[in-house]
């Protein structure tokens, strides 16, 4: 069997030339491929070539640029926002991942528990995404009014608590950035787990039911198994969805008050184009490198590490 | 190529794929160039604008074609904010001619990042009348010339003269000290409810406004001597403005609840009737009336409160420049368009009274305060021709206009100004939003980060 085998993968091997790749159709393949590999090249693995090149580059986009070796990654590291952005992003992750990864997946398994008007449900949870981010942050602005005027310290009024300072605090902004990104974001995640509840078996609920469980039990043994694999891939997007967050301490905060919503997007922002007359494209540049390797890496090893859990 | 289906198939997609990439090159192309015309795009109001605004700058760009018949000039919506600057300056789409603060001019000259106009500018009849101290900002180290500026401005006190008035207080008689500013605030915020009085805190105009703050107590962000520039922004005088600011927040709630304001944001709350005071450049009430829907009536300006030695008020202005791109023959148009609409209503009556013609028939203010870039008796007789014309109550911007010349007019701190800004804006919220925050340390810190780029640049 063995030899046999070889001789076939020799005889396979063997068999792939120029010629036959062209009268396999290769060419046509290529062609089919090609508007991919443009628009990707054009816009997305050429800027990214373009990104690691102008890391080591002193550039202001009109004059010539010149190469700096490792300067931007050093004035990085002598930049005393920079520790300040990774602590920011690690404590909007870290709250996002407790209120914004448990809450999709128990408003799914509850709508997948309703009977009637799943549909309104489901359009209900998907709104907020399809209402645009700007739009929707300058709501929350006028809610998070700090006077006694704004909508949340009306509301808290009513049941005698006194004005909070919502994003005028540097203790409270953060958590109520989060609060944002979490009612903006949740709706996409509740459709996919939805979906993935759909393919759940139903004759394993029945046979759950058979053996006595309850609600709780039902989804304990049966429901949370099986969505193991798209929980598994959820949490990573959302790990490397919140290490990228940008949108809501922008328009929210802009990185304040006193930097305690800066964010290390934000930060690369403010490198590039915070400075008008726009010199520190090099740092910027070399600062998202540095965290698309972080989160490459960070991503193999996640996937390593639950690799076991991964697969039934 | 097994059949012809595929054949088919393969060649869609060629032409295709064809038809995008050529659709992608033909794109671009000239700013059209065809029998001796030349077209320009000119940066004209901020976003926002009213629709009498722009028909009031529609006018003048018909009138400037009518001149110069050879000119085809595009107006586009344009307001310089730091970062949506640099983006558009990297992208490059930004408008043939636009303007930029004198902070930026120099920096963006010397990086190549403008078109030099010292050759077109030489041609206008003036071009030696100019202020030189004024026109240094537009010039680059080597001396040539990449702008023109205008609207210079100083900062004065803007105020609400209709809140003023309900509060109890006079409104012709506005602050002259720090301390007044601080009662008449905690008077018109216990009486009124809303903030007495308010501070910049976001987009760089938080540091912009401590500066000017600090300029009036007799400190400097930046010392510069012997060609070394230091950052001095832990001075005494910050720290007093600081702890003034602090007192006014946390002792007299007088400076209102939102800490996250940049111009833009200040000027909306300001003509929303939410704050009765703010510390803004003198000219703003274009702005206001453009975009806020400030009645001019109601509005007030005064000085700004100087005290101690050495003590100013902080002026700034803005360059018209133009892009690095353009041509020769764009160059030239360019520098017509500047002298046109920026130049000729400060040199000739005649053009005085039409922009002031235009400005009125279309409900926009006339007489907004200015400091010359010529000379003084140059800005006055200007505002001699257009006199019947001015619609700004003089009165209400008397207490700014009366005193403005007698003051020591200090420009922007020099180095790296809009870092020093961006780090002062952290600080000045920090002070607003904390009430334990370290006024020493913080200071301290914007010293270290903002040395640290000054010392990278003399390496």
């Amino acid at each position: 069997m063995t030899t046999s085998s070889a001789a076939v993968r020799v005889s396979r091997t063997r068999r792939r030339t120029p010629l036959t790749w062209i009268r396999g159709g290769g060419p046509a393949n290529l062609l089919f491929l090609l508007p991919m590999i443009v628009i990707f090249g054009v816009f997305s693995w050429g800027p990214i070539v373009e990104s690691v090149v102008m890391s080591v580059q002193h550039t202001n986009f009109v004059t010539a640029p010149t190469f700096v070796g490792f300067d931007n990654f050093l004035a990085l590291f002598r930049d005393p926002l920079v520790p300040i952005a990774v602590r920011n992003t690690a404590y909007f992750a870290l709250l996002a991942l407790i209120f914004g990864y448990p809450i999709p997946l128990i408003v799914a398994v509850l709508m997948s528990e309703v009977r009637r008007a799943r549909g309104l449900f489901s359009a209900l949870a998907y709104l907020p995404v399809v209402v645009p981010p700007v739009v929707s942050v300058l709501l929350w602005q006028r809610f998070y009014d700090a006077s006694p005027r704004g909508l949340f310290n009306t509301i808290l009024s009513w049941v005698g608590i006194g004005p909070q300072p919502w994003i005028q605090s540097a203790a409270t902004s953060m958590p109520s950035v989060v609060l944002v990104a979490t009612w903006a974001a949740a709706g996409s995640t509740v459709i996919i787990y939805l979906a993935a509840l759909t393919s759940v078996p139903p004759e394993l609920y029945d046979a759950a039911e058979v053996d006595g469980a309850g609600l709780w039990g039902k989804i304990w043994h049966v429901t949370l198994p099986q969505l193991r694999p798209v929980l598994l891939i959820t949490f990573i997007l959302q790990i490397i969805g919140t290490a990228q967050v940008f949108l809501e301490p922008f328009l929210l905060t802009f990185g304040g008050p006193a930097n305690s919503t800066l964010t290390i997007l934000q930060l690369i922002f403010r490198y590039a184009f915070q400075n008008s007359i726009g010199l520190d494209y090099g740092k910027a540049t070399a600062l998202s490198i540095l965290l698309a390797l972080f989160l490459a890496l960070f991503s193999v090893v996640y996937f390593r590490l639950t690799k076991a859990w991964s697969t039934n | 190529m097994k059949s012809p289906r595929t054949a088919a198939a393969v060649l869609a997609v060629t032409a295709i794929a064809g038809a995008g990439l050529l659709t992608g090159c033909s794109a671009s192309g000239d700013s059209g160039n065809t029998n001796g015309t030349v077209a320009i795009t000119i940066a004209s109001l901020v976003p926002g604008s009213s629709a009498d605004a722009f028909k009031a700058f529609n006018l003048r760009v018909k009138e400037f074609e009518k001149a110069n018949p050879k000119v085809i000039v595009k107006p586009v919506e344009y307001q310089w904010t730091g970062p949506t600057f640099s983006a558009q300056l990297a992208a490059g789409t930004l408008p043939t001619v636009f303007n930029v603060p004198f902070t930026d001019s120099q920096s963006l000259a010397n990086a190549g990042q403008l078109a030099d106009i010292t050759s077109d500018v030489k041609k206008l009849p003036y071009a030696n009348k100019f202020n030189k101290s004024l026109l240094q900002v537009a010039e680059n180290d080597k001396g040539d010339l990449f702008g023109i500026p205008y609207g210079p401005y100083a900062y004065g006190l803007s105020y609400n003269r209709a809140l003023f008035t309900k509060a109890g207080l006079d409104p012709n008689k506005p602050p002259t000290s720090w301390d007044e500013v601080r009662s008449d605030a905690k008077t018109i915020s216990d009486k009124l409810g809303i903030a007495g009085f308010m501070v910049f805190t976001s987009g760089n105009t938080g540091g912009w406004g401590l500066t000017e703050q600090t300029y009036s107590r007799g400190g400097r962000m930046e010392v510069t001597e012997g060609g070394k520039t230091t950052v001095t922004a832990d001075n005494d005088q910050t720290v007093a403005a600081l702890k003034f600011l602090q007192t006014m927040r946390w002792t007299d709630n007088s400076l209102g609840s939102n800490f996250n304001l940049d111009w833009s944001g200040m000027n909306q709350y300001f003509g929303s009737g939410q704050t009765a005071m703010y510390p803004s450049g003198s000219d703003v009430l274009t702005a206001l009336v453009q975009s806020d829907g400030v009645d001019p009536k109601d509005y007030g300006l005064g000085l700004i409160p100087t005290e101690g030695d050495n003590s100013g008020v902080l002026s700034g202005g803005n360059v018209a420049v133009v892009s690095a791109a353009a041509s020769p023959a764009e160059k030239a148009a360019a520098v017509k368009w500047i002298d046109f609409y920026y130049m000729q209503k400060l040199l000739d009556k005649s053009a005085a009274v039409a922009d002031a013609k235009s400005l009125i028939s279309n409900k926009q203010p006339v007489g907004v305060p200015q400091l010359p870039i010529f000379d003084k008796a140059q800005l006055d007789t200007s505002l001699g021709w257009i006199d019947s014309y001015i619609n700004v109550p003089k009165e209400n911007v008397a207490p700014f206009q009366n005193g403005i010349f007698d003051q020591k007019i200090i420009a922007e701190p020099a180095k790296h100004t809009q870092e020093l800004y961006a780090a002062l804006d952290s600080v000045v919220q920090a002070v607003l939003t904390d009430k334990n925050a370290d006024i020493d340390a913080l200071l301290k810190g914007v010293n270290t980060q903002i040395q640290a780029l000054i010392d990278a640049d003399a390496k």
